[in-house]
């Protein structure tokens, strides 16, 4: 963006709006943002976070031309409602959850054989998507995908009346990022965090941390039925680059490229670096799809 | 290294004040070396380096001195940009009452990263 540009007021070319349907047999309200036109690619956020972490994405002139991006808030996170009871509930997000919440909301949209992208949590559950519903996508990519993460902090932090969640939070995940990820975009990835409902990442890790474990299923994965690209930044201490090559050892014909500078936000950090990584993943996932 | 957070924390403003609700005295062990910290109100009040006999402290951050060299590095590998990378690698052991070190996390992160060359930050 120029200086000229940036002064002159403008509309992002995103479009938000909100989404009623039934998940897990109740009411929700979700949010969901989107741009562009094409092959449907729908991402998922991080654990305590939300979708506008694609921003950078939804704003690539050159990507918005050829897909059709989309984000939505998982319930609880960013703009979409806890379901109507929720205040006598303690969060807690499980893989069946998960993967139910995903494909509901791909079929309320209708999206056709989506690309579907996910980081962190989001790089897990595509493990798991990959495994149980590869007909439903026409490619998986895993942005910080591991099967398992070793528990190395006390979670309860998180969610105590006497530490500050939006403040602690966002300093749990601040050294997750790449040391040269522009200082803009690292403090904007944090601001999500920040914002956070009380609990909501806490719960979101009882997925990543404890629930969530499939080391003992990813070598079941046909990449024959699904392509799976996998992308990790290599400063990330939570999902290593180890963590992500152990999966293509384990996972026959799974693509991984280890994204040098970046860390645990690969897309909200440094989106034009992650672009630059990315880019070359949809050509072929473009191709692939012009060949059938 | 260590007690020259009297200079990089107290000569930023904005860091004093983000730590004004902390007063407390935490141990840092590099090694063999050992600090004693004083933070009065989000200043440094003082450094103090051991040994120590019987010295009390809220909450101690202890690593190998070759974990701090990698981590004051002015761009630290992966894995060494932050405290937690340290933890992570079960490079650092954080111990007594965390609830001051978790209230105020933002801040004795800056702290530490404060010590890291100026010149060469990228």
């Amino acid at each position: 963006m120029t200086l000229q540009q940036a002064m002159i007021p403008h509309f992002d070319p995103i479009v938000g709006r909100y989404l009623n349907l039934d998940l897990f047999g109740r009411p929700h309200r979700i949010y969901v943002e989107e741009a562009g036109q094409g092959i449907p690619l729908l991402c998922l956020h991080t654990a305590g976070s939300d979708g506008r972490q694609y921003r950078g994405l939804m704003t690539s002139d050159d990507i918005l031309q050829r897909f059709r991006v989309i984000s939505f808030d998982m319930p609880w996170h960013g703009k979409s409602s806890p379901p109507a009871g929720w205040h006598e509930e303690e969060y807690q997000l499980t893989t069946k959850a998960y993967v139910e919440m995903i494909l509901t909301v791909a079929d309320a949209l209708a999206l056709d054989r989506p690309v579907v992208m996910g980081c962190s949590i989001g790089g897990r559950v595509v493990l798991n998507l990959a495994l149980d519903h590869p007909e439903r996508f026409r490619a998986i990519i895993g942005l910080q995908s591991g099967a398992h993460v070793d528990p190395y902090y006390d979670i309860t932090w998180a969610h105590r009346p006497d530490v500050h969640g939006g403040e602690v939070c966002a300093s749990i995940v601040s050294g997750l990022m790449g040391p040269a990820s522009p200082e803009a975009e690292r403090w904007e990835t944090l601001w999500h965090y920040m914002q956070g409902g009380p609990g909501i990442f806490k719960g979101d890790l009882h997925f990543y941390k404890i629930d969530g474990d499939i080391r003992g299923r990813v070598g079941a994965i046909d990449t024959s039925r699904c392509p799976l690209y996998l992308l990790t930044g290599e400063y990330d201490y939570s999902c290593t680059p180890a963590d992500t090559l152990d999966l293509v050892t384990r996972i026959k014909g799974a693509d991984a490229t280890i994204m040098k500078g970046l860390g645990h936000f690969p897309m909200s950090e440094d989106p034009a670096a992650f672009l630059g990584y990315l880019k070359p993943v949809l050509e072929r996932i473009e191709a692939g799809t012009r060949a059938a | 290294m260590i007690d020259r957070l009297v200079e990089t924390v107290n000569g930023k403003a904005s860091l004093v004040h983000r730590g004004r609700y902390l007063t407390t005295r935490f141990l840092v062990e590099l090694g063999p070396e050992a600090y004693l910290v004083d933070v009065v109100q989000g200043r440094i009040a003082a450094v103090t380096s051991g040994p120590f006999v019987m010295p009390s402290w809220s909450f101690a951050l202890r690593a190998p001195k070759e974990a701090w060299e990698q981590f004051f590095q002015p761009v630290p590998p992966p894995g060494y940009q932050d405290l937690f990378g340290l933890l992570k690698q079960r490079l650092l052991r954080i111990e007594g009452d965390l609830q001051p070190l978790m209230a105020n996390l933002r801040y004795i992160k800056e702290a530490f990263a404060s010590l890291r060359p100026l010149e060469a930050k990228p």
